[in-house]
């Protein structure tokens, strides 16, 4: 008989990759500008995580998947719109900043706070879903402090697939250098796995799951607890995002050729 | 009135789905949320798709085509139109989750809404006119597969349009016959049906067909529409696809049929006397409730378009020299491009202002049908309950219920110490005035949306192509601007062409309770106006009381020759005024929307943020399309007012009927000094005139700031955050 898995998959907030993102100085530290007033999206590793904890939640019934999520909950309440459509879930919310400023550390025990809030967790059955990286700022630390807190450590971060084995035991592919995989097994439960991307297409959205879901998930918004992100040590001296290379030169005189050999010089020359 | 510092305010990023969801009243409606969530994922992902890999550079139904069937079905666009017990999700009515699930689609491609409410439209027959049996048939069959099932979703399409001379949608004149082809006692008659099809979507893969024709048969007592079946017995041929320049993600075809049906396909059923099929409704009277829904969202559509516009022009106009030599980071041609030159700007803001318009005036009327949908069961309740029939019965019942509708008008327009409160709460609490009240809104919102938003917004859609330059009439285009342009000529025509709509306009728009409304909006604007100002409320009441003086005037006096002016066959009356009332209703009601977003806007975390200049530009934009909204109907009314008048004779006698204008008579007379009298430029006068004159007048002064207001838009649009990116393909 398959385990029925508690499958909590930890994922925040950020604006929509294709936004402009300015930082600023805000009274409260470093922001991005705007950030409030931009159209925001789970958290792109997130999603690849929560697509696999459908899937396995499909393979193991009776498994149950809790999307936690530390965020501003007005904010989040636009984003479940969408997410909410792409599996069924229980939503566990923070109520806190997902700004790409906030300490690792601070967030992670806030994160195990909620977990371990949830009623019935069960350590035999727990599974710790997350990115291993997030696109408002990869520190890539987060899901390992969470598994830290939680008392777990079958940890493995970059994965792309996890199968079940017939003895329950889990084989994990990471990602390692050189485009390879680093081949892992563990037990089963409990343990984290921080995603890269997997191997799983977006689901398409399917409104009627979602209606299921908003079952659960406006209660959830309404009982939200404030999020208390301790990080009184924290300071960042600046902050500017990756540069931009550009260097384009208008040509009219030149032939395809030199043009060609120009291109081939730059190229090895970076 | 609004402060120093939130006029000093500006536009900081593009509106998103928090501030729409409360201008179009839609933020406690989470099904709704989603709904627009999973149209806009299959809008800007297999839609776009396939618009930039050129597909609709092909007339045929292809099975890249068919594949966007199957996306609208795995993302709930198809279940949309289907009740719950059907395989639907969402309960009651289903005009505004239509309508906004057909703006997400048409925010790409116009041809992809069409195909997905097409199938909607065949079913709308069977769903508002249909038996039980037929209902629960073909929704049931209609709604896509859950997980477990097995059946294909079967699709529909409907067959009204016939090559011409014969049917458009304003004719009873059908060539589609239906007769009886065999009749055996105490047998079920089976019908033999014949009708050619032209413009029919859906016909490239449709499993049933509702079409209209008309008896053949003296034992068939009238037209009928009447669902055809792919099996059926006879010919069922789908036709060659129309060669059609728009809306190419649509299957479009010109379908034969000569087929052989059960008489229980008449949609509504039949009974017989006297030996003879009579079928319960005939197919006007169906089409009139069909379409009654249907246009709105067809102007949303057009809507659409014009709003998608605004980022990519946006975008074009700051980045146009960027990564040439003359322009560097930092210089203002690099960082604002285009957006330089006045003209860019104020021609965007026109575009936007006109987009938001339709949008608002779309989404009302959608909104008021998911209203009085329930009303008007009701009534089909009370009618059956009172026993009366048949429709003169039902029109005198209406028309004393409209009368009481009126009087509640009235009696709300009293101080309310002085209400006689007991027949305001009767009156208020009858749910037969709410629906007289609301079907008259309805008669004209709904050709009003249709109209507008689809004949203005075409002409805006050009206005938008020629901002991107040559680019705008490539297939590169960004936001695929020169397609929709091309497209909304489509939507201006297809279910029901424009002059439809007028006609349509032009007898709903003098019911005496739609009247009594509008009069009751004057006042509104003018209580607007002077808690806001910055709107053009104003100048919008004004060009209201315009529009009514000119309606009366037109419908009780005649013509220079003595012909009547507001008549039915009198377009060149009836037509203008409906075009006039049209740019009333959608800037009166964009100006409302907005209004709704600074009362609700502060209690949401998300939108307060921006507010103050996000309403600061929203005003700006209003106060834009006041003026031009006003603008067109003093030129309609001052048009209509004078030029049915004959021009009086510049001589001496005719001078006597005449204003001349003393400064006029003398420039006159210096430009005609070599001629033997001086000649004043006269125009009539007549009884009424200085009320009109006092009017225009009051109307042009109230213009005043309307031009600030459009610098101010267009500022704003050179300080706004874009992303970095369209969020679909190109």
């Amino acid at each position: 008989m398959s385990v029925q898995y508690q499958i909590f998959v930890c994922g925040g907030i950020v604006p929509d990759p294709l936004q402009t993102l300015d930082p600023v100085t805000a009274p409260a530290g470093p922001a991005l500008k705007n950030e409030m007033m931009l159209p925001a999206v789970l958290d792109p590793f997130a999603w690849h995580a929560l697509f696999e904890a459908a899937r396995l939640a499909r393979s193991s019934p009776g498994s149950k998947i809790y999307l936690v999520s530390l965020a501003p909950k007005a904010k989040l309440q636009q984003v479940m719109m969408s997410v909410a459509q792409k599996a069924v879930f229980d939503l566990v919310v923070i109520d806190g900043p997902a700004s790409g400023f906030t300490d690792s550390n601070a967030v992670a025990a806030a994160l195990s706070e909620a977990i371990q809030s949830v009623p019935g967790l069960d350590m035999n059955r727990l599974l710790v879903f997350g990115g291993w990286e997030s696109a408002s700022r990869g520190s890539g630390t987060t899901l390992q402090a969470v598994g830290e807190i939680l008392g777990i450590t079958d940890q493995f971060q970059g994965v792309d697939d996890l199968r079940i084995e017939s003895d329950g035991s889990f084989r994990i592919l990471e990602r390692i250098d050189g485009g390879k995989h680093q081949v892992s097994t563990c037990a089963g439960a409990p343990a984290v796995l921080g995603w890269a991307t997997g191997n799983l297409p977006e689901p398409p959205n399917n409104p009627q799951i979602g209606m299921t879901n908003m079952r659960g998930i406006m209660p959830a918004l309404q009982k939200a607890r404030p999020a208390k992100l301790n990080a009184q040590d924290l300071s960042y001296t600046s902050v500017t995002l990756p540069k931009q290379q550009r260097e384009t030169r208008v040509v009219d005189k030149l032939s395809a050729e030199e043009i060609a050999r120009e291109i081939a010089e730059w190229i090895k020359k970076s | 009135m609004q402060g120093q510092d939130e006029k000093k305010s500006t536009l900081r990023t593009l509106p998103g789905d928090d501030v729409r969801q409360i201008m179009w009243r839609f933020a406690e409606r989470f099904d709704l949320q989603m709904l627009v969530q999973s149209a806009r994922g299959v809008a800007r992902g297999p839609v776009a798709r396939l618009v930039a890999e050129g597909e609709r550079n092909t007339h045929e139904w292809t099975a890249k085509k068919a594949a966007l069937l199957t996306a609208f079905d795995e993302a709930g666009i198809t279940a949309i139109f289907m009740a719950p017990e059907d395989g639907g999700y969402i309960e009651g009515p289903k005009n505004m989750a239509l309508a906004l699930a057909a703006f997400e689609l048409s925010w790409v491609d116009g041809g992809a809404a069409t195909g997905s409410l097409a199938g909607n439209l065949a079913l709308s027959p069977i769903h508002e006119c249909g038996t039980n049996e037929q209902r629960h048939r073909y929704m049931k069959a209609a709604c896509p597969s859950q997980s477990g099932e097995s059946r294909r979703a079967r699709r529909g399409a409907f067959a009204l349009t016939e090559p011409i001379p014969f049917v458009g949608v304003d004719t009873g004149v059908l060539s589609g016959k239906v007769r009886v082809a065999e009749w055996q006692d105490g047998r079920e008659p089976i019908l033999q049906v014949d009708k050619r099809g032209r413009f029919i979507t859906n016909m490239g893969f449709a499993d049933f067909v509702t079409a209209a024709v008309d008896t053949d048969d003296p034992r068939i007592k009238s037209s009928c529409m009447i669902i055809l079946e792919e099996d059926d017995p006879g010919v069922y041929d789908r036709g060659v696809p129309t060669k059609k320049m728009v809306h190419q993600l649509s299957s479009t075809n010109d379908p034969v049929f000569s087929l052989k049906v059960p008489a229980s396909r008449i949609i509504g059923g039949y009974t017989i006397k006297d030996g003879v099929i009579v079928p319960n409704l005939n197919h006007g009277e169906i089409i009139e409730v069909v379409f009654g829904h249907t246009r709105v969202t067809v102007g949303l559509m057009t809507g659409a378009k014009l709003l998608s516009a605004v980022e990519p022009l946006i975008r074009y106009h700051r980045g146009r020299f960027r990564g040439g030599e003359t322009a560097g980071p930092g210089s203002p041609r690099y960082e604002f491009g285009l957006q330089q030159k006045e003209d860019v700007l104020h021609r965007l803001v026109d575009v936007w202002a006109a987009g938001e318009a339709s949008a608002s005036l779309g989404f009302t009327a959608a909104r008021l049908f998911d209203d009085l949908d329930p009303l008007a069961k009701a009534k089909k309740q009370f009618f059956a309950e009172q026993n009366i029939a048949g429709g003169r019965a039902q029109m005198r019942a209406l028309l004393k219920i409209q009368k009481d509708a009126v009087e509640l008008i009235e009696i709300e327009r009293q101080p309310e110490n002085d209400r006689d409160r007991k027949r305001h709460a009767e009156l208020k609490n009858d749910t037969l005035v709410r629906f007289v009240m609301l079907d008259t809104l309805a008669n004209v919102l709904c050709p009003a949306a249709k109209l507008w938003n689809t004949g203005h917004g075409t002409n805006m859609m050009r206005e938008a192509v020629s901002l991107m330059g040559g680019y705008g009439i490539t297939e590169d285009c960004p936001g695929f601007l020169g397609q929709k342009w091309m497209d909304a000529q489509l939507e201006a025509t297809y279910e029901g062409p424009e002059s439809v709509q007028r006609r349509q306009l032009s007898v709903t728009m003098t019911n005496d309770l739609f009247l009594a409304q509008f009069k009751q909006w004057i006042r509104e604007l003018r209580a607007i106006a002077s808690r806001r100002p910055g709107t053009g409320a104003c100048a919008l009441a004004t060009a209201m009381r315009l529009w009514l003086w000119t309606l009366e005037r037109m419908q009780t006096t005649r013509d220079a020759e003595g012909a009547k002016l507001y008549q039915s066959a009198r377009h060149g009356v009836t037509f203008p005024l409906a075009d006039a009332l049209c740019w009333l209703l959608a800037a009166r009601l964009f100006i409302l929307d907005v209004l709704e977003l600074e009362e609700k806007g502060p209690s949401n975390p998300t939108v307060a943020e921006g507010l103050p200049g996000l309403l600061a530009f929203y005003m700006d934009l209003c106060h834009v399309q006041a003026a031009r909204a006003a603008s067109e109907v003093a030129r309609i009314c001052a048009e209509l007012v004078f030029g049915y008048m004959r021009r009086p004779a510049s001589n001496e006698t005719g001078l006597d009927d005449c204003y001349a204008d003393d400064d006029l008579e003398e420039a006159n007379a210096a430009d005609n000094a070599d001629r033997q009298r001086p000649k004043a430029d006269p125009f009539a006068r007549f009884e009424g005139l200085e009320a009109f004159v006092r009017l225009r007048v009051l109307l042009d002064g109230r213009m005043s700031g309307a031009r600030l207001a459009k610098d101010s838009a267009a500022n704003a649009l050179t300080r706004v955050m874009i992303p970095e990116a369209l969020d679909y393909p190109a």
